[in-house]
């Protein structure tokens, strides 16, 4: 699968789709999208860019095993649950700060962080299911 | 003032967890010494018990606590009457001691401290138990008492036996603990009542209950298990694997009695009745004999003693059982009797282990003159155990014969089983106590001499109490044994019993008892044999039972593993899809709910341009070659769908259809080429049409499935639910998102864990592959 053009591609390929990636999981409260769905296409990122370049260099650019970063998800949701406790309301009561953030008009939430953690198990769990396979094709 | 009472209370029955907690520090830093500060734990809650011992005289019965679960009805709330003021004073009195004891006996042992831990957790598991008010708290420092039993059984985790008995005691008390659970289930749904001291008030409610009999036999489940009531009584011998303090403690002071104290909890709301009054006597009479009889023929100390234990567990249920007012108060008084006596004969058991290194009754001898204290306190503690006076358990056997001393047939039976009961407990607490310590010095593996006060302290202060509280009866039977006998009851009692004897049929069947106890006393060596050849002769116990169940188990598994988990994927896909297919067609087959056939639809062109693509993508599929044009044209048939989807007004469903779809191809490709499966399928002519066949019944009962679902009527509670309620509470214009990250975030949360699993599981899997299958066959395997 490693032609010249693919493999001069995927990059951006790669990049752009993980920027559109994160735009979907944003968005997603509002409008089709969310975290589950932007998970899928970042991992879909990640497994282009695994079958054009290798694995190793996918691995360099995540920095972290992406089993680590699934874990790091679910701790995110399960924390943005836990969050509720302080305000002595149910776990995973959604909370939403008043007045956007800062001053700036967004809409901050426990729920967005719980569906940022759902986009991260969401990429971590596939891509390194994608990634172990494809480490095996190369060798 | 009462606020501060309860909360006090509450930091009580806190208290020995966190001793247990520092207990390793504390005996690292101190050694053995490290005993005398721990027992203060128990001593301070048993000081702030004694606090009550006026209230609850004058007949109040305290109830508080503070709520835990309330959504459940899981109360975190304490019943202080006579019966659990007494386990109390009980449990961290002889604790006090115990712990003490510890300190001499394990001294220099390299897990001293996990020890002090275990026993000051065992102890606040049973402070819990006996004095909890809620049906939940009680079960779970019930179970809790279980699984301290398992840690000190086991304590010398090195010896086989001691693992074996660890996991019996912790098979049977723990299948106990659930069929008490069941039993108490089934008292809440009857009664309504989540505690204890609204079934007391309930009145009858439980009896005239058409479940009553249910209930009673899944809570006596659990009681006997625990308090090892014949057949279940083999656990408690085996569990004298444990070091000695732990024999003293949980296995004839307190947790062994959990049992009894449930029975006696109890016996105010359902006893009364002919079953009760059948069942118990009937089981605690045969364990009576039964243990009697058992214990004649050990000659290790520390197992006369344990079956003993047992018989004196069987008379408890059995006088409960009885329930008349004299029963009632014998109960009361045998139960403390027993437990002071029998924690120190056990000790004295352990100190002659200690300081002569056998505990084999028939090696041992003479040794008063070089253990002179525990020598007395032995003796002592036998004259208790013997119902002599002037000793507590001769009040107590005096009111065991008044209850049962009766003319029905019945109760001639019960006073026989009592009267055989007792000579044996006495003869073997009498071998206990004279046989090592008079008669001629032996040869023993150790020089012995008397040992360090750590280890006489206990029994000797419990041997004590037991003449002390005799000679001051009528000062216990006010503060202690009358609202004791009150709780247990459920009428107000007065017990006035005193040593001074008095004539009557008690008395004379107590002369008789001590004819027939001496007489067993000196022929026992002669029993023993008899009874080893009788045991002999039957061959089969409970106790084989046990490793029996517990093989035939492992035996089954491993046949029902082997059989369902083969390893052949085939054939785990085949029965997979065929319950699938059966699942789809028997609901809509046996309940009528075929769906009409459905109109001919009528769809603009291009929607009928994305199904033929479809169609053409499945088509693709059966005839493709190889297997990778499988797989893409199973992509295309998805692709399709998915922008079916779209068109019809889903785009969050097809999206997410798209890039499953896609993630899909890709993973399935890359399966395929690891797995070096040959491109084409070899499966023979039969099974392909086998797997076809089950395919197609697979997917026209999902076709059928769907079009019966959208014939049928839509129920839109919840589409409105949410259509009026996303944006105004949950801020989300996206339902389906907002459904998923808030309506239902804790589905969701579970669903992302089980991603998780799944993806380590699957890293795990091609992980192990390479090296543990060397070239797959060639074969039918995807």
């Amino acid at each position: 699968m490693r032609t010249v053009i693919f493999g001069s591609i995927a990059p951006y390929l790669t990049s752009l789709m993980v920027l559109f990636s994160v735009f979907v999981l944003l968005r997603g409260h509002n409008e089709p999208g969310g975290g589950f769905i932007g998970g899928l296409i970042a991992a879909s990122a990640f497994a282009i860019y695994g079958i054009a370049c290798g694995v190793s260099p996918v691995r360099r650019a995540l920095r972290f095993h992406p089993m680590a970063i699934s874990g790091a998800g679910l701790l995110t949701s399960a924390l943005s649950g836990l969050v509720s406790l302080g305000y002595a309301t149910p776990f995973l009561t959604g909370l939403w700060a008043p007045e956007g953030f800062m001053g700036i008009e967004f809409a901050f939430s426990s729920v967005l962080f719980f569906d940022i953690g759902v986009y991260l198990v969401v990429v971590g769990s596939i891509t390194s299911i994608a990634l172990a396979l494809e480490e095996r094709e190369s060798d | 003032m009462e606020q501060s009472s309860d909360a006090l209370t509450f930091f009580a029955l806190l208290l020995p967890f966190a001793a247990a907690a520092v207990a390793p520090l504390a005996t690292r830093l101190m050694g053995h010494r490290a005993a005398w500060l721990l027992a203060l734990a128990p001593a301070l809650i048993f000081l702030h018990f004694t606090t009550f011992l006026d209230e609850v005289s004058s007949g109040a019965t305290i109830t508080a606590g503070y709520a835990w679960i309330p959504a459940l009805g899981v109360d975190f709330a304490w019943l202080i009457d006579g019966l659990s003021l007494t386990f109390a004073l009980l449990i961290t009195g002889i604790g006090a001691l115990i712990v003490l004891y510890s300190g001499g006996y394990l001294k220099g042992h390299e897990h001293q401290g996990r020890f002090f831990s275990f026993i000051l957790l065992f102890m606040g598991a049973m402070l819990g138990l006996v004095v909890s008010d809620n049906f939940l708290m009680l079960f779970v420092f019930w179970e809790l008492t279980s699984i301290t039993s398992f840690l000190l059984i086991g304590f010398d985790h090195r010896r086989e036996a001691s693992r074996r008995a660890a996991i019996q005691a912790l098979a049977v008390t723990g299948l106990g603990g659930l069929s008490l659970l069941a039993g108490l289930l089934v008292v809440a749904g009857v009664t309504g009542e989540m505690s204890l001291s609204g079934l007391l008030g309930s009145g009858g409610a439980m009896r005239d209950s058409a479940l009553y009999a249910t209930a009673l036999v899944l809570l006596l489940g659990g009681a006997f298990t625990k308090s090892a009531q014949f057949p279940f009584h083999f656990w408690l011998p085996n569990a004298m694997e444990a070091p000695t303090p732990v024999s003293a403690y949980l296995h004839s002071a307190t947790m062994v009695k959990a049992g009894v104290y449930l029975v006696m909890r109890l016996n105010p709301a359902m006893g009364d009745t002919v079953m009760w009054a059948t069942i118990l006597p009937l089981f605690g009479g045969a364990t009576l004999l039964v243990g009697g009889v058992l214990a004649v023929r050990q000659t290790d100390l520390k197992l006369m003693l344990a079956y003993t234990t047992v018989a004196s567990l069987g008379l408890l249920v059995m006088l409960t059982g009885l329930g008349s007012e004299h029963a009632v108060a014998a109960a009361a008084l045998y139960l403390v009797a027993h437990s002071m006596f029998k924690g120190a004969l056990f000790m004295v058991a352990g100190v002659i282990d200690h300081e002569a290194g056998t505990r084999d009754v028939t090696k041992v001898g003479g040794l008063r003159r070089l253990m002179p204290v525990t020598a007395s306190a032995a003796m002592l503690a036998a004259i208790s155990m013997g119902g002599l006076p002037p000793m507590f358990g001769f009040l107590a056997k005096e009111e065991i014969y008044y209850a049962t001393a009766g003319a029905t047939p019945w109760l001639i039976l019960v006073t026989l089983a009592a009267l055989a009961g007792n000579a044996l407990m006495f003869a073997v607490g009498f071998a206990v106590a004279i046989k090592p310590f008079f008669g001629v010095e032996r040869e023993t593996p150790k020089h012995a001499h008397e040992g360090p006060v750590l280890l006489w302290l206990g029994p000797l202060a419990l041997a004590v109490a037991g003449v002390a509280t005799a000679l001051f009866s009528n000062v216990v039977h006010v503060l202690v044994s009358s609202p004791m006998a009150t709780a247990i009851g459920g009428i107000p009692a007065e017990i006035t019993i005193s040593v001074v004897p008095h004539i009557g049929v008690p008395l004379a069947l107590s002369l008789l008892t001590i004819v027939a106890g001496v007489a067993i006393y000196r022929s026992i060596d002669r029993l023993r044999e008899m009874i080893a050849g009788m045991l002999a002769a039957i061959g089969w116990g409970p106790d084989r039972g046990f490793d029996q169940a517990i093989r035939g188990l492992i035996r089954a598994s491993a046949a029902i593993t082997s059989a369902i988990h083969h390893g052949r994927m085939d054939v785990y896909m085949g029965v997979t899809f065929t319950a699938t297919a059966v699942a789809l067609f028997a609901p809509m087959i046996v309940y009528g709910e075929l769906p009409a056939w459905p109109a001919f639809p009528d769809l603009p062109f291009y929607e009928w341009t994305i199904i033929i693509i479809a169609l053409i993508g499945l088509a693709a599929i059966v005839i493709a070659k190889d297997r990778l044009t499988a797989i893409v044209s199973l992509g295309i048939q998805g692709f399709a769908v998915a922008v079916i989807f779209m068109l019809l007004g889903a785009p969050d469903l097809s999206f997410t259809q798209f890039m499953v779809e896609t993630l899909s191809v890709v993973i399935l490709a890359l399966v395929m080429t690891r797995l070096r499966l040959d491109p084409t399928d070899h499966r023979p002519l039969g099974e392909k049409l086998l797997d076809m066949a089950i395919a197609g019944t697979c997917g026209l009962g999902f076709t059928l499935m769907l079009l019966r679902v959208t014939q049928g009527t839509f129920d839109r509670t919840l589409s409105d639910f949410f259509e009026q309620w996303s944006y105004t509470i949950a801020h989300g214009r996206n339902i389906v998102n907002v459904i998923l990250v808030d309506f239902r975030g804790v589905d969701t949360l579970g669903e992302i864990a089980v991603v998780m699993i799944a993806g380590l599981a699957i890293l795990a899997l091609i992980r192990i592959r390479p090296r543990a299958v060397p070239e797959p066959k060639p074969g039918p395997e995807l």
